[in-house]
């Protein structure tokens, strides 16, 4: 309680203060970026691209390095940042499992125990089909679903994970049941339903990209409340604009997305908090990180503060819901 | 014939000075991170990384799979000379090599294992340069069912392979799938052996294992045997290794061998670490020589060696044309081309060709320039061993603690090997065999995630390993390797006994 307590305090202090406390601290030795992911996944990507600009930019004096700490799905990191409380030179990047994992496995951290500084991007998620499947559109492939339950594999990344709690949010909208098969990763799932091992996925835009273009399989619909922003086409006929939403192709799920975190450690002084806020802010303004959105097909929104606190309650809220209806939730 | 062209095109881009000269800059840092275990590969090209950041992508995938590649040959040195293996994948190479490097042969262990695996890499290469459409789509007919009949396949062929008890066996095997499934489990998601401690999150590491079980155990063992190393008196001149390269053509069977086995598991994609094991496994079955095996035997080190480059290269054109990446360096270097700028997946080949073929062109001058390179560091590395043990044997256990800590920067890792050190020696002393637990530690957790997919998508039905051709084939044949010893020892069996009814 008196975590969370400093951790609203520090937040208010970071409203307040604005600004005018940016030039109060510095980094004063090499900063730690602590990736919960192992090299080459989703995070990794995130916070290397941030190491790349902020190097390219010169937009922090002190040089970045970057270790992996992927384990336990990510929660070798933030039990790692836990025990570096009070260093402000170690900032973790994540997903929304910072405050989701301790639902479902018992750790030694709680969400409180670090502070969180921005979210950077939201990934979005798509219901896929192999292209040679049957069906056009999210409607055909429900009731297909719905007329043999149980019969179609959807496949996603590990277990009691976003791809599980988005296919259970699914099951529930439509009164549906899949097979859920979880894999190691959103690569190899993506390769399953290329090869039609698996009758859908749903994989982030960057996880699958490559396939669609490819045409070996189709997307049917994206998980967010408006189309995805305007871009160069994939395939010859489609981009990613062109893909409905859920809710309009008739699957009353409206939105479901995944924010790129940062967090620093609990008991850190408020004025770090706001100078890695800036700094990100900063790094959110470059082209080379418009281009990484675009190319990703990330939605960009940058929050902090405030903002970020009650998206973060929001999210987390919806999430338990389905966490505690599935029986996920430990003790 | 193609990709003839692109490929010539691929040579062009590929063999300019300056990437040449980046070749042997990266291999030499490979090598450099290869001997120091622990440090590894994926750690190497995640430190090179940031400098390539402001590079052309050709070169930058050059130089860091030049560095691979030097990283490769680093491991494999350390495990011929000091037991432990750098990578997953050489640790077969140990079983012969260290034996041969203790009698002296040291010189010899290092330059068959060298050239054997350049041979394996230029036949996976060449696979690939040839065969690349099909390979690609050969590699999505692969699920769940057929990950865990090749797993199991690699099994089978370790299982009953003589010398220890199968009792025995069958123990340290199991103790390797019990450490492989600490951590957080892929199919439930929940902890798994932890007892509560953070530093199991992770899981145990592979390499934390290998550096106690083989490096630290041989270090208690040689100091009860009396603090020497018995390759002492061996000298190194330069000579040997020309000779042995000439003795090279003796092998002719186990090369041509260990590559198709090697290039089959590449693709299929089992993987490096299952492919030697698999060539070690048949080499040791089908030699005239299986005495020898396990005792400095050569063509013990020329079936892993080969198997692992021939697989370690053919596995690359998998992991640009689908994406995945096979192992934890090709997920660094995948990382890499997103930052360049690059989506790794099958358009790759058609938006960017110069990128595809300048990096399989620099596969064939990447593999020829590391096999020059290693060649000529033998003398200095085999002239390590003619160094006292009270100066070496202290080197070793901090090479080894400094490995063990660089594997994932944690303290705990350093006890954790000290532990399995233990375990070693107290393995070595009892007779009991380290092999299984390694090959279990490696595989274990890949072949339980795919034995498990497979019953979710059946829905508890085994008819699912029987549901097509090629995992139906894959299965049988693993299935009639792990009766082998028995129908092999019953025929002997009965071969005796009518022998001598004749007689009578």
């Amino acid at each position: 309680m008196l975590k969370k307590t400093s951790w609203l305090l520090a937040t208010a202090f970071t409203v307040v203060l604005g600004g005018a406390a940016q030039a109060e601290w510095q980094p004063t030795k090499p900063v730690e970026f602590v990736v919960t992911s192992s090299p080459g996944g989703g995070t990794d990507n995130f916070a290397r691209i941030v190491q790349s600009i902020i190097a390219k930019h010169k937009l922090m004096d002190q040089s970045v390095v970057v270790t992996n700490k992927g384990g336990g799905s990510g929660a070798e990191g933030y039990v790692y940042a836990k025990g570096a409380a009070g260093d402000p030179h170690k900032l973790t990047f994540g997903t929304n499992n910072e405050y989701l994992l301790p639902y479902v496995a018992k750790l030694a951290y709680k969400p409180d125990d670090l502070t969180p500084v921005a979210a950077m991007a939201l990934d979005e998620f798509l219901l896929w089909v192999n292209a040679k499947a049957p069906f056009d559109d999210a409607k055909s492939y429900i009731e297909a679903v719905k007329a043999k339950p149980e019969t179609l594999k959807m496949g996603g990344s590990q277990s009691k994970d976003t791809d599980q709690t988005l296919t259970s949010l699914v099951e529930d909208a439509t009164g549906t049941k899949f097979i859920y098969v979880p894999f190691q990763g959103g690569g190899t799932a993506a390769v399953q339903l290329a090869g039609g091992h698996i009758d859908s996925n749903t994989n982030n835009p960057n996880e699958n990209a490559a396939q669609w273009k490819a045409g070996m399989i189709k997307p049917l619909c994206v998980f967010s409340p408006t189309r995805l922003q305007e871009g160069p086409k994939v395939t010859p006929t489609m981009g990613w604009s062109d893909i409905p939403t859920c809710k309009e192709a008739g699957i009353p799920v409206d939105q479901f997305q995944m924010p790129r975190t940062t967090w620093l450690p609990g008991g850190v002084p408020a004025t770090a908090v706001t100078f890695y806020a800036n700094l990100l802010k900063k790094v959110s303004e470059t082209p080379e990180w418009k281009e990484y959105i675009e190319r990703t097909s990330q939605t960009g929104r940058f929050l902090a503060g405030e903002e970020l606190k009650t998206f973060i309650a929001q999210d987390d809220t919806k999430n338990k819901k389905v966490f505690e209806r599935e029986g996920w939730v430990v003790r | 014939m193609e990709n003839f062209a692109p490929l010539m095109h691929g040579f062009g881009v590929a063999l300019t000075t300056y990437h040449v000269a980046l070749m042997i800059v990266g291999v030499l840092l490979g090598i450099l991170v290869g001997v120091l275990p622990g440090l590894g590969a994926p750690n190497g090209v995640s430190l090179l990384l940031p400098l390539t950041f402001t590079m052309d992508p050709v070169s930058a995938i050059i130089l860091l799979s030049s560095m691979y590649w030097g990283a490769l040959f680093g491991g494999s040195t350390t495990s011929i000379l000091f037991n432990i293996p750098g990578e997953p994948s050489s640790a077969a190479t140990t079983f012969d090599g260290y034996p041969m490097a203790k009698q002296g042969r040291a010189a010899e262990a290092l330059t068959l294992a060298f050239l054997s695996a350049g041979f394996g890499a230029l036949v996976g290469v060449i696979l690939i340069t040839v065969l690349s459409g099909w390979v690609a789509n050969f590699a999505l007919q692969f699920s769940s069912p057929e990950y865990f009949a090749v797993y199991f396949l690699a099994f089978a062929s370790f299982v009953g392979l003589g010398g220890a008890s199968p009792f025995k066996t069958v123990v340290s095997m199991g103790l390797g799938f019990a450490f492989a499934a600490v951590g957080m489990d892929t199919i439930s998601g929940g902890l798994r052996l932890t007892y509560g401690f953070n530093e199991l999150l992770s899981g145990i590491s592979f390499l934390i294992a290998v550096i106690g079980l083989f490096g630290i155990g041989e270090l208690l063992l040689t100091m009860e045997e009396g603090l020497r190393f018995d390759g002492i008196r061996a000298r190194v001149a330069p000579r040997d290794v020309i000779r042995t390269i000439a003795t090279m053509p003796r092998y002719w069977l186990a090369l041509v061998r260990s590559s198709i086995i090697g290039c089959w598991m590449g693709i299929t994609p089992g993987g490096p670490t299952a492919a030697s094991f698999m060539s070690y496994a048949f080499a040791k079955r089908l030699s005239r020589r299986k005495e020898g095996f396990g005792k400095g035997e050569p063509e013990g080190v020329v079936a892993p060696e080969t198997a692992d480059h021939a697989a370690g290269s053919s596995a690359i054109l998998p992991m640009i044309a689908l994406g995945v990446p096979g192992s934890a360096t090709a997920a660094v270097m995948m990382g890499g081309l997103m930052i360049w700028g690059l989506n790794p997946g099958p358009m790759l080949f058609i938006e960017r060709p110069d990128f595809v073929w300048g990096l399989i062109a620099s596969m064939y001058l990447g593999n020829i320039v590391a096999v020059l390179v290693v060649l000529s560091t033998i003398p200095i590395f085999a002239s390590i061993l003619r160094i006292p043990f009270a100066i070496i044997g202290p080197v070793i256990v901090v090479v080894c603690f400094i490995g063990a800590y660089t594997v994932a920067g944690r303290p705990f890792d350093l006890w954790l090997a000290l532990a399995f050190g233990v375990a070693g020696y107290i393995f070595k002393k009892l007779d009991y065999p380290i092999a299984p637990l390694v090959l279990a530690m490696v595989l274990g957790d890949k072949a339980e995630d795919a034995f498990r997919q497979s019953m979710i998508m059946s829905k508890g039905s085994l008819s699912i390993f029987w549901s097509n051709g090629l995992v139906g084939t894959l299965i049988t044949l693993g299935m009639l390797l792990a009766v082998w010893p028995l129908v092999a020892a019953a025929a002997g069996r009965l071969a005796r006994a009518k022998s001598s009814s004749a007689a009578a």
